[in-house]
């Protein structure tokens, strides 16, 4: 009983990268029917630009914490400008993919460059003893994590549902063509909807790394298990992504205690396949038809 | 096949030929056999993309199923090496069925993930359960024709290149044919083709069959060609490379995988001297590729060549 609350847990902390990155698919997914496959290496990018402002400059904590989350931004800025921009109105689906993977591979070789192959930690945001919750022991930072995911969460619900751009990105979503006739700057939501996906995917790195280190090739990986927590829910539904991202982790968790560590990633993989040739309305998705897309 | 692709075809072949001859370097060859590997590999996927309008980012699956097969049968179970290759390749095309039937009902994106997670659990299975886990294994047989043993680069750079011409021949045709035809169609609009009778469902099985083909048929070469073999170079990363020969050389054109596969393998050649910087080149590469140089290379240098004709 232990043992499994204590793999939940545990579960729970890798599940909220999962759903952050998942979240990220989705807000871009719904504004521009992309599927952006470099959304993992922001999770990189947060961790080791993080590891660079507060451990190799020696900032303080809020400082490099913020201007990480600008650099992420400033990734997804640039990603959407110089790449999504002008290839986006082709309508070439092949080559929309393609270049999400080229900006992967691009962004993986300029971390590479900078801070070489070598796994890089910092300490955990605060020092304590680990809380121990009916005999499981439960280290601080995996509150850090699992509270930071939750309040991104309702950042995002209170974005999407009460300012006035958070709803005309959801219009986005619902019928683009409707949205650009009621006065909504499409390609501004585009823009935003990139940097968004980047300052969280950064975030769920930066609270991650003094638990499971970062190094600059995780992104790949984290690309796929994020999209997995994605159309577990159902790709394009915000909420879909966080249960879709906690069920992964906790899965994993168990797959690594209880039958084998190797198979660990093999579990992502084998519901997402399962997924898409099966049910791609998602598990948790109704079984309606999904909804049209551009591609 | 039409006349312009049988004397390329024929002119290639000689330098083929010749190059061994004037150039009596191993290390040169060695680097030469990796591009007929890999342009193996990237003709399959140019037909794949580029006439078949599907993506696959899972080629290293196929590569690594022909790699393994072939080297655990020939050295653990006794097989003649090409009896085992042969073997291999019927493996990759089976396995290549199943994930063919259910992937390509998906579109875009989803074939393209899925294909990807096709590539991992292989790559992960390759780890777990391969020979050696992930420090891999070593002492596979050499190829060896009707009792002759390949020991030389020579007979390796004859020998790949000799399939990878085959290959080119084989598949000119194929796109010259009816199927190629029709395969164009399907690129053009799926809904009109189906219209007219093709059966489109049918012949993308078919092409993405014959991509595998291709792709465990290098895996098989690899394997008995080195004669070692770790998990690791059957991982994503080989599979964007092959995606990147295929976009760098030019998705329109067959001579593309050739081409591309040559720029992508001698690359790394070029930057031996700065070991960190190899990701980011084949980042800022293929990003220029896809953003300015779109249609690839081949067709990019056969305008230039043609506009100079008409001066």
């Amino acid at each position: 009983m232990t043992l499994l609350l204590q793999f939940i847990f545990s579960g729970l902390t890798t599940g909220s990268v999962y759903a952050l990155v998942g979240i990220g698919f989705n807000i871009v997914y719904n504004s521009t029917s992309i599927i952006n496959l470099a959304q993992g290496e922001f999770v990189v990018i947060g961790g080791l630009m993080m590891w660079f402002f507060f451990v190799g400059l020696k900032l303080p904590f809020l400082v490099s914490f913020t201007l990480t989350l600008a650099v992420a931004g400033l990734v997804g800025f640039l990603m959407e400008r110089l790449t999504i921009r002008p290839l986006i109105k082709k309508g070439d689906l092949l080559l929309m993919i393609m270049v999400t993977i080229a900006v992967s591979i691009l962004i993986r070789g300029l971390l590479m460059f900078k801070f070489g192959k070598d796994p890089y930690t910092y300490p955990p945001f605060t020092v304590g003893e680990p809380i121990v919750f009916l005999g499981a022991v439960i280290s601080q930072q995996t509150l850090w994590v699992i509270g930071i995911t939750c309040i991104c969460i309702a950042i995002l619900y209170l974005f999407f549902n009460k300012t006035m751009t958070g709803r005309a990105m959801k219009a986005c979503s619902l019928d683009i063509k409707a949205a650009r006739l009621m006065g909504i700057n499409v390609s501004q939501i585009v823009m935003l909807s990139f940097i968004i996906s980047a300052v969280i995917g950064a975030v769920g790195g930066i609270a991650i790394t003094p638990i499971s280190l970062m190094e600059y090739d995780k992104g790949a990986m984290l690309s796929v298990k994020g999209f997995c927590a994605a159309i577990m829910g159902g790709l394009g539904r915000g909420r879909g992504a966080v249960v879709g991202g906690f069920t992964l982790g906790i899965l994993e968790s168990l797959t690594a205690g209880y039958i084998h560590s190797g198979l660990k990633d093999a579990v992502a993989l084998f519901i997402m396949l399962f997924i898409l040739f099966l049910r791609p309305a998602g598990i948790f998705g109704r079984s309606e038809i999904m909804r049209l897309r551009k591609f | 096949m039409k006349k312009d692709n049988a004397l390329t075809i024929f002119v290639f072949s000689l330098l083929i030929l010749i190059f061994p001859l004037i150039y009596k370097d191993t290390y040169l060859l060695t680097i030469g056999i990796f591009i007929g590997i890999n342009a193996l590999v990237a003709i399959g996927l140019t037909i794949l993309m580029g006439y078949a309008g599907q993506i696959s980012i899972g080629q290293a699956g196929f590569y690594g199923i022909g790699a393994y097969v072939s080297a655990i049968l020939s050295l653990y179970f006794g097989l003649p090496v090409l009896l085992s290759m042969l073997l291999a390749i019927v493996v990759a095309c089976i396995v290549s069925i199943f994930i063919a039937i259910p992937a390509l009902r998906l579109k875009g994106h989803y074939l393209a993930v899925a294909t990807l997670g096709f590539g991992e659990i292989v790559y992960l299975i390759l780890n777990e359960w391969g020979p050696g886990g992930p420090s891999g294994f070593g002492d596979i047989p050499r190829i060896s024709l009707f009792g002759y043993t390949f020991t030389t680069s020579y007979e390796y750079f004859y020998f790949v290149w000799s399939i990878v011409i085959i290959v080119m021949i084989f598949s000119f045709n194929l796109i010259n044919s009816m199927t190629g035809k029709a395969l164009k169609a399907i690129h053009g609009s799926e809904t009109a083709s189906a219209t007219v009778g093709i059966n489109i469902v049918k012949l993308k099985i078919k092409v993405f069959i014959l991509s595998a083909f291709y792709a465990s048929m290098a895996g098989a070469i690899y394997a008995h060609y080195v004669t070692f073999l770790s998990p690791s170079s059957f991982s994503l990363f080989y599979s964007v490379m092959v995606l990147m020969m295929v976009v760098v050389g030019g998705i329109s054109n067959l001579w593309g995988g050739v081409v591309g596969a040559f720029i992508i393998t001698i690359l790394p050649e070029l930057l031996r001297g700065f070991k960190e910087l190899d990701v980011l080149v084949y980042g800022i590469i293929l990003t220029i590729a896809l953003l300015f140089v779109r249609k690839g290379f081949v067709p990019l240098i056969l305008e230039g060549y043609r506009r100079w004709l008409q001066k």
